[in-house]
């Protein structure tokens, strides 16, 4: 792959987050009821720090729980690799909630469709909303983030690299460029 | 791994991963719906030459639990009664599009065999006295659970060693984990040889310090074939009792495969204690057979 830009420094990744944090606060009308879910790796990171700025915006403490999608893939039974499972967490009752799915990249729209089914199984919210950090565009099903961080047209050649402290050392999102056309991908890489 | 037929060529750090897909799967079967899709599209069968009741249904509830197609074969309402041999039998499965194939018979070697017919995925469902390696690894995950780490912990198992394949896989699998396995049972219930356990008549000796005791199930055929001289005498000598598990560690738990022959190789009092994780298995027996039908499946189609 082929090095192309930094889309979003550190200080434009805390930015994007106080001003999404803010939105998420005025669509649900304070902090009443909100609790945030990040999915599987980079949206938990991602989750806890929106978490934390609407908890000091607030001043109450906004519940993080964690989900993993891999059970809920619609690729599973083509893949040719078996993909490792791993932890869902949702430590507090989602009946009733209003809960903001948290993802690094929107891409095709399957990761939050999938997130969509698994939470759904996990208890019935009064609303669920998405907060993405790119969104790249290319969707394949009619999803749309309610909070974007940063809205970043990509050709389907492009990769786009999140990188967070938590995660990768260091706050970043970079633009690739794949060097051979592949029918594989995963949304955001 | 493409089948599961024993533990011959596993590592460590594949059944730890194994047991890790596991502990995730009891957080599916904790949920409101205890359902996840994963295996939609997949079919699986389970083919049953020899009576089982809990792990063929372990095994169905497991598949259904990850959305696969569950279609069950048992050799009493079958062709097999009119003739029809494993290998037809298996082929006609074949032929309707299954993926993966759970088999138990009464004479060894046969799932090993259905590798060679069969396109899909076959995993042991108990093997004549050979192997019961999702007994083992249910058995194993139970311990874990337990105690924590099986590194260095004894363990032993008590009752009919010689013709039982829960023993045999066992006796693969624990040590594989870093466990001490002792097998304990009447002279004539014994193997010769069995290789990572030490094998000895005599049940003080295998249960002092123990960190957990799996007593095996004591079929009533053994007597009939003369291999024990009665019942009340093997109760006397081999029966797992609260007094005799004080020789044990403090903490020592309690196993049994099931099903249980009450007040025969358990006492029950003992069997209904705190001590006894005779349920613990049999609910722990569906997470790891969700994670085995997810471990095979998965990623097999492409």
């Amino acid at each position: 792959m082929r090095f192309k830009a930094v889309i979003m420094g550190e200080e434009e990744v805390r930015r994007a987050l106080v001003r999404m944090a803010h939105e998420i606060v005025e669509r649900n009308k304070g902090a009443e009821d909100l609790v945030l879910v990040g999915i599987h790796t980079r949206g938990i990171p991602l989750a806890q720090r929106l978490a934390q700025l609407i908890g000091g915006f607030e001043g109450k403490e906004v519940p993080v729980g964690i989900l993993d999608i891999t059970l809920y893939r619609d690729d599973l039974s083509e893949i040719g690799l078996q993909p490792k499972v791993r932890e869902t967490r949702i430590p507090f009752d989602l009946n009733g909630k209003s809960v903001v799915l948290v993802d690094d990249v929107l891409y095709t729209g399957r990761t939050a469709r999938a997130a969509l089914d698994a939470l759904i199984d996990l208890g019935r919210p009064r609303r669920i909303y998405l907060a993405v950090l790119v969104d790249r565009g290319h969707r394949e099903l009619p999803i749309r983030a309610d909070f974007v961080g940063k809205n970043l047209p990509t050709a389907r050649s492009e990769v786009v690299k999140v990188k967070l402290r938590e995660t990768d050392g260091e706050d970043r999102v970079e633009l690739w460029e794949k060097e051979a056309p592949s029918g594989a991908h995963r949304e955001g890489a | 791994m493409r089948h599961l037929l024993d533990f011959q060529g596993w590592s460590r750090k594949e059944v730890e991963d194994l047991f890790e897909t596991a502990r995730l799967m009891q957080e599916v079967l904790a949920r409101p719906v205890k359902k996840v899709p994963a295996l939609q599209g997949f079919t699986v069968a389970t083919v049953f030459f020899e009576p089982s009741t809990r792990t063929r249904i372990s095994f169905e509830l497991a598949a259904r639990r990850m959305s696969a197609d569950v279609v069950s074969f048992s050799a009493a309402s079958s062709s097999l009664e009119k003739g029809e041999s494993y290998k037809d039998t298996l082929l006609t499965l074949e032929a309707m599009g299954v993926d993966a194939y759970v088999i138990r018979a009464d004479a060894a070697g046969v799932p090993h065999q259905a590798t060679r017919w069969v396109r899909g995925a076959v995993i042991n469902g108990g093997d004549g006295r050979r192997a019961h390696p999702t007994q083992a690894l249910l058995d194993a995950f139970t311990l874990l659970e337990a105690l924590g780490s099986l590194e260095g912990r004894k363990i032993a198992i008590v009752g009919d060693i010689l013709h039982s394949r829960v023993a045999r896989s066992n006796a693969e699998l624990l040590p594989l984990l870093g466990a001490e396995v002792w097998c304990a049972g009447p002279p004539t219930l014994l193997p010769e040889r069995l290789p990572n356990v030490r094998l000895t008549p005599d049940l003080e000796e295998a249960l002092k310090e123990a960190d957990a005791v799996m007593a095996l199930r004591l079929q009533k055929e053994r007597m009939a074939a003369g291999l024990l001289p009665s019942l009340p005498e093997y109760v006397a000598l081999y029966q797992i009792t609260e007094e005799r598990l004080r020789k044990a560690k403090p903490h020592a738990v309690l196993l049994h495969p099931g099903p249980m022959n009450r007040d025969v190789e358990v006492e029950g009092t003992l069997a209904d204690s705190e001590r006894s994780l005779v349920n613990r298995q049999v609910q722990n027996g569906v997470a790891v057979r969700m994670a085995v039908l997810y471990h095979l499946l998965v990623g097999r189609k492409a």
